[in-house]
């Protein structure tokens, strides 16, 4: 329920005044470089250690820089390296199709982001600018869906998967959030109901019907916050692990996030492979850092909150 | 809950002028759209029904059955019930989860609000509030196995500096009292940027005269933060703090990936119980049975703090 609203956030910097030193400044300055430090920190500590030979790792933890720079640990995740090879390196030597998981998770997270936004922002359109009768009431059942937590839906659903015979495929993971949450729909009807009413106007007058208007007024007009919305649900759907792992049973429909935890769970006898695990891992997290350094000024200025209470 | 902003104003506009639009049978669209409105809310009806109606219904209703998924449910009445409030793993499963929720949300909620004041009174800079969004992008998969390579007992830099100090190593995700606590400090590093931008943003909400003229009567930030901010963040605190406890209670990735539940059931949260009684002893209508006891015990949360807070409420007048 909450999330992104694109109300500016207030004008910086109207306290220029004199910067002289103040005690409670520093404290307060140095509170933040600590704050900073724990965030970014584990992200040195995953490159140091997938840099680091697994040898190297027992032999010098403390070490701040890689301990023997390797690349191995990159390989094992991404499969370039034969079976006998990884087990020498500390590996579990069993296979890793990591391509596979990437491409399924790519799969996965597009689907639902794609369909969700899109229909989502369909239906945000009958209920914010159609009129038809019992609106009101459809949107108060779908409101009412906000209230049940997902977690509860999860087991159902997945007897239902099965019942659909869907399990183990991709669309599987995806079916049940591909339609609509009831977030995103409260969400985008919020947006919509804020575009001035005159713009729609004009465009009626021009001759353009209701479809139209859709896709040529109300969605270039709500870009900002759906690509907010659309980065935010890629997130969430590229990280869910729950139901994957219920719904995905083989490598055939298996996500990143399932493989990581096979992959943790492979220990080798000699002790967990970990320049393997933070090489996998840094892998599987670095698509999302990427999307959210292209979209990072938006998303950050826009997290905020719609109106419900 | 209610919507904040109604729906649009019947001005109805230029109904008068609709004629003007020659085509597409205007007599018919004069009243309203239902046609088309039943169009574009198709799909995510659809979802809505399959998805999210009926599994409620449905897993209310599994509850009351034996289901194993290959056999058809069987009615079994309330057995699943009194089976559950006789489960002695089930009430330490609660108990368990109720440590991690306080733990949580006690400290997530501290300081996310700490950084969120730092941020608003200090700068206003998008690069920090960008870095400290960065830990919620990765998976809960992600942020767990990397904490539990950190916490490593042997190997592990966090013990290596705690040695270094002169403490004695601690078996952080492999002891019974210690595991709780990592977990959720854990997840408190994943989510309190996220939780601190939402702060954020209700920070942004309160007027900078109002600092301004404290500032002039002499007041210090410490003072400034009791008198003017909390009371008047008080609405969006509580929204976010409804928000993230229901969240928190759903906590399974982390202890899938760290602890499996172990030590000897210390992390035996509830949500990896009903997983471990669904897909690992197929009781699939005992866990639908605790599932509802989440389900019961949420709502309850959520309309205790929603009028322990006056949530509905804003001072910001």
């Amino acid at each position: 329920m909450a999330a992104v609203t694109t109300t500016t956030t207030g004008a910086p910097g109207i306290r220029p005044k004199r910067r002289r030193f103040s005690f409670g400044r520093a404290a307060a300055w140095t509170g933040m470089g600590l704050i900073v430090l724990i965030t970014l920190l584990p992200f040195y500590w995953i490159l140091r250690t997938a840099l680091s030979t697994n040898a190297g790792l027992g032999a010098d933890p403390t070490n701040p820089l890689p301990a023997d720079l390797t690349t191995s640990g990159f390989e094992r995740a991404l499969g370039l390296q034969s079976a006998e090879e990884a087990v020498a390196q500390g590996g579990a030597g069993g296979g890793l199709d990591f391509w596979r998981y990437l491409l399924n998770s790519v799969l996965v997270s597009t689907l639902i982001t794609g369909c969700q936004i899109f229909f989502s922002a369909m239906a945000a359109y009958a209920f914010a600018r159609l009129r038809w009768r019992g609106r009101d009431k459809v949107f108060g059942l779908f409101l009412a869906g906000l209230m049940v937590p997902t977690i509860f839906t999860l087991l159902p659903n997945f007897v239902l998967i099965k019942q659909l015979q869907l399990v183990d495929t991709l669309l599987g993971i995806a079916l049940p959030t591909m339609f609509m949450t009831p977030f995103a729909v409260f969400f985008l009807r919020q947006f919509f109901m804020n575009i001035p009413r005159e713009v729609e106007e004009a465009a009626l007058l021009d001759g353009a019907g209701k479809i139209k208007i859709f896709f040529r007024v109300i969605l270039p007009m709500a870009s900002t916050p759906i690509i907010t919305l659309s980065v935010l649900t890629y997130i969430t759907s590229w990280n869910d692990y729950f139901w994957p792992l219920m719904v995905s049973y083989s490598d055939s429909s298996r996500v990143l996030t399932v493989a990581l935890a096979v992959f943790r769970a492979q220990t080798p006898a000699t002790g967990v492979d970990w320049s393997g695990l933070m090489a996998a891992t840094l892998i599987a997290a670095l698509p999302m850092l990427g999307l959210f350094a292209c979209f990072a000024r938006r998303i950050v200025s826009s997290i905020g909150f719609t109106g419900i209470k | 809950m209610t919507v904040a902003s109604s729906s649009p104003p019947s001005r109805l506009p230029l109904t008068g002028a609709e004629p003007l639009v020659p085509t597409k049978g205007a007599k018919a669209r004069a009243r309203g759209d239902g046609a088309l409105a039943a169009v574009f809310i198709a799909p995510a009806m659809l979802g809505f029904l399959v998805f999210l109606c009926w599994p409620t219904i449905r897993g209310i209703w599994l509850s009351f059955t034996r289901f194993n998924l290959l056999t058809p449910a069987e009615w079994v009445g309330l057995d699943n019930y009194i089976r559950m409030v006789n489960d002695p793993i089930f009430w330490s499963s609660l108990g368990v989860t109720v440590e991690y929720v306080v733990i949580n949300i006690g400290v997530q909620t501290v300081s996310a609000l700490a950084i969120a004041v730092l941020l608003q009174r200090l700068t206003q800079s998008s690069l920090l509030r960008g870095i400290v969004l960065t830990p919620y992008l990765m998976s809960n998969v992600v942020a767990g196995l990397v904490w539990l390579w950190i916490l490593d007992t042997q190997l592990g830099i966090g013990n290596e500096i705690i040695t270094a100090i002169g403490f004695d190593r601690i078996p952080f995700l492999a002891d019974e009292t210690w595991a709780i606590p990592t977990i959720a400090l854990i997840n408190v590093w994943r989510h309190v940027g996220y939780t601190a931008l939402l702060l954020f943003a209700g920070l942004q909400a309160i007027p900078n005269d109002m600092y301004e003229a404290a500032k002039v009567d002499g007041a210090s930030e410490w003072r400034m933060f009791w008198r003017i901010t909390m009371p008047l963040l008080r609405p969006v605190l509580a929204v976010v703090l409804i928000m993230t406890v229901i969240g928190s209670f759903q906590v399974f990735d982390t202890v899938a990936v760290t602890t499996a539940g172990g030590p000897a059931n210390a992390t035996n949260v509830l949500q990896y119980y009903i997983y471990g009684s669904a897909f690992g002893r197929f009781q699939f209508g005992y866990a639908s049975a605790m599932s509802v006891a989440l389900l019961v015990v949420l709502s309850a949360i959520t309309v205790l703090q929603y009028r322990l807070t006056r949530a509905g409420q804003s001072d910001l007048g």
